[in-house]
């Protein structure tokens, strides 16, 4: 009975795609794809293509918001090169994305290993360590700006029970780095959810097989788990490093002291590339200049991907299920 | 060899079979994975009971050091002020309306077009599909200028429209996302609708809506606590106070030279609240969705 009732749709719809190879369906299929994509078309038209060729044509040209562009040449690009703040503001994005990167990994990992055991209450410890990535990045700068607070702030009061007198971390050039980086550690739930998915997908016979052979905890981590979770790794590093590269209202939040006003912490430490792009742009202005820098970004950010995916050949394992 | 093989034969028997000396290390590791875990969870909660405590504290104790969580005096003195500083509701207001229409862009545009990648068989499947991958992909930085021009031009500062009409024409991720669900499905189930006459469009409402609707839902509270949260497009397009989000609205806590705390942390507890809810509510979408957008 069922044989039968299970065969009939499949040599029915095996005669419609056959059917369906007539130009006239063909057309009409096409129409109907049309359709359906057709808020996307128009979005990848008017917000994508459009926007891009227009930041390139930008990028050559000097440009305020009241004067039509003036084709400029490669001038932008040049005074990019002899820009101090520029490079600076480069370079404290790299520092972040040095720093933030692999803590990130490491906590996002360690916290799901952590989790991953059947501890009784997981669903609720799980959505609590998610909770402050739902937490609008204003409200998480300015509550960390207060925990940091040197007077008032409960950071450096839990380090005075170790006897550590903390520094004061949005004033002095070399710590204002580590607490952006803590700020965005708050947010590492989503990180680590992936991490959780992943390692429950870890045949629990290899562990078993390891412990056989006698490999401790760390040995079984470093034989049978990493390799195992090492392609969602790969994934987790690039969104990462992208985030960072892109970071924005972490460091503006932490650094500014009014909306609109130009802060950039002491001696500009905290002044990131998206920062000084959107100030380019927006404060100064210089429209044409910040399109140059957008395009940078663009480059550096395929250029870092592409360093990573051609490493990953020596760390990602790719199971042989 | 030997040894290891008597070590399987008491790993899998009953623990009531397994000597009081070998079970005791097993249940100190319990409790230290217990305490380290409890840790981890204060670690990332604490900063939120910090901001609740702050603002349920009277003036004189927001500023005591060293700090202390419980509030000598529980007073409601700080929503006060910060609705007597700021026009909380109106901004309250603005931030649900953007939010909500986000929501509904979302939820109206992104399975259409999820459809039409994977369910529709037409050559324009894997062009479509290449341009949704490339523009995730595009840092929105690049876009950034052009788009503020664009709207610029059509007068649209200081309106919704920036920030709205984008989620109407479809966002990369979460038509992805529900690409990705929509693959897991057999076309069997669409072709049969297809086969009892049913147009297309009432087969994408009656079958594969229904089918999607986790993927949808899934996007939908995605979209809405990002645009419930989003502060670089409110920074850039909107500059009338009166058409604030509440991301850019608390700024009027910082003066000339300190900080209003008290009512500032009282209005990120108002502000912190609906995304609270939609998370509640939305939590197992929620985490699902992000394992499921990252491994598949």
């Amino acid at each position: 009975m069922s044989m039968l009732t299970r065969r009939r749709p499949e040599a029915r719809s095996t005669r419609r795609r056959e059917g369906s190879k007539r130009p006239r369906s063909t057309r009409r299929s096409f129409w109907i794809g049309v359709a359906f994509a057709s808020p996307f078309i128009v979005g990848f038209f008017g917000l994508f293509a459009y926007p891009i060729l227009a930041s390139g044509y930008y990028s050559f040209t000097d440009f305020n918001l009241f004067q039509s562009p003036d084709w400029v040449g490669l001038d932008n690009y040049e005074q990019m090169a002899n820009d101090d703040v520029f490079w600076k503001s480069l370079a404290n994005t790299l520092v972040l994305a040095v720093m933030g990167v692999p803590l990130t990994i490491a906590i996002a990992l360690g916290g799901a290993h952590l989790l991953n055991t059947p501890i009784k209450g997981q669903p609720l410890y799980r959505a609590v360590i998610y909770l402050p990535s739902i937490i609008p990045i204003v409200v998480g700068g300015y509550l960390w700006r207060w925990l940091l607070n040197t007077q008032y702030g409960f950071v450096n009061y839990f380090l005075s029970w170790f006897g550590i007198s903390g520094p004061s971390w949005l004033q002095e050039p070399d710590w204002t780095k580590p607490a952006i980086v803590l700020v965005v550690l708050w947010t590492v739930g989503g990180t680590m959810i992936i991490y959780l998915a992943a390692l429950k997908d870890v045949p629990h016979e290899l562990y078993e097989a390891a412990s056989i052979d006698g490999a401790g905890p760390w040995r079984r981590f470093l034989n049978v788990t990493w390799p195992t979770v090492s392609p969602v790794t790969l994934f987790q590093v690039i969104v990462c490093l992208i985030a960072y590269l892109q970071i924005f209202t972490e460091p503006y939040v932490l650094a500014q002291e009014r909306l609109n006003n130009i802060s950039s912490g002491p001696d500009q430490s905290m002044l990131t590339y998206a920062m000084y792009l959107y100030q380019n742009a927006f404060v100064y202005l210089k429209m044409g200049y910040a399109s140059a820098m957008a395009w940078v970004l663009f480059i550096v950010t395929l250029i870092v991907t592409l360093v990573v995916l051609a490493s990953s050949k020596r760390w990602v394992h790719y199971g042989s299920k | 060899m030997a040894l290891s093989d008597t070590q399987i034969v008491t790993d899998a028997g009953s623990p009531r079979e397994l000597p009081a000396a070998k079970r005791r290390p097993k249940i100190l590791r319990r409790l230290r994975q217990h305490a380290l875990v409890i840790v981890l969870a204060a670690v990332f909660i604490f900063p939120l009971l910090v901001m609740v405590s702050t603002a349920l504290k009277a003036p004189q104790d927001v500023f005591s050091s060293p700090p202390s969580l419980i509030p000598s005096e529980w007073t409601f003195d700080n929503f006060t002020k910060a609705f007597d500083q700021i026009p909380v509701w109106r901004y309250l207001g603005n931030t649900m309306l953007v939010a909500g229409l986000s929501v509904v862009g979302t939820a109206l545009s992104c399975p259409l077009v999820a459809y039409a990648l994977s369910k529709v068989k037409w050559v324009g499947a894997k062009p479509l599909f290449i341009m949704v991958l490339a523009t995730m992909m595009l840092p929105p930085q690049v876009t950034l200028i052009p788009l503020f021009l664009i709207w610029n031009g059509l007068g649209a500062t200081n309106t919704y429209l920036p920030l709205v009409v984008p989620a109407f024409l479809g966002t990369p991720f979460f038509i992805f996302l529900i690409r990705q669900f929509l693959m897991n499905v057999p076309d069997d189930l669409i072709e049969a609708a297809r086969l009892d006459g049913a147009s297309e469009l009432r087969t994408y409402a009656t079958i594969v809506l229904p089918i999607a609707r986790p993927a949808i839902v899934t996007a939908a509270v995605f979209q809405f606590v990002w645009a419930w949260t989003d502060f670089l497009n409110p920074l850039i397009y909107l500059n009338d106070e009166s058409t604030y989000t509440l991301s850019i609205g608390l700024y009027a806590f910082f003066g000339e030279n300190d900080v209003a705390w008290g009512p500032l942390m009282a209005a990120c507890t108002m502000f912190t609240i609906p995304a609270l809810i939609i998370f509640l509510i939305g939590q197992k979408f929620f985490i699902g969705g992000i394992s499921a957008g990252a491994l598949k």
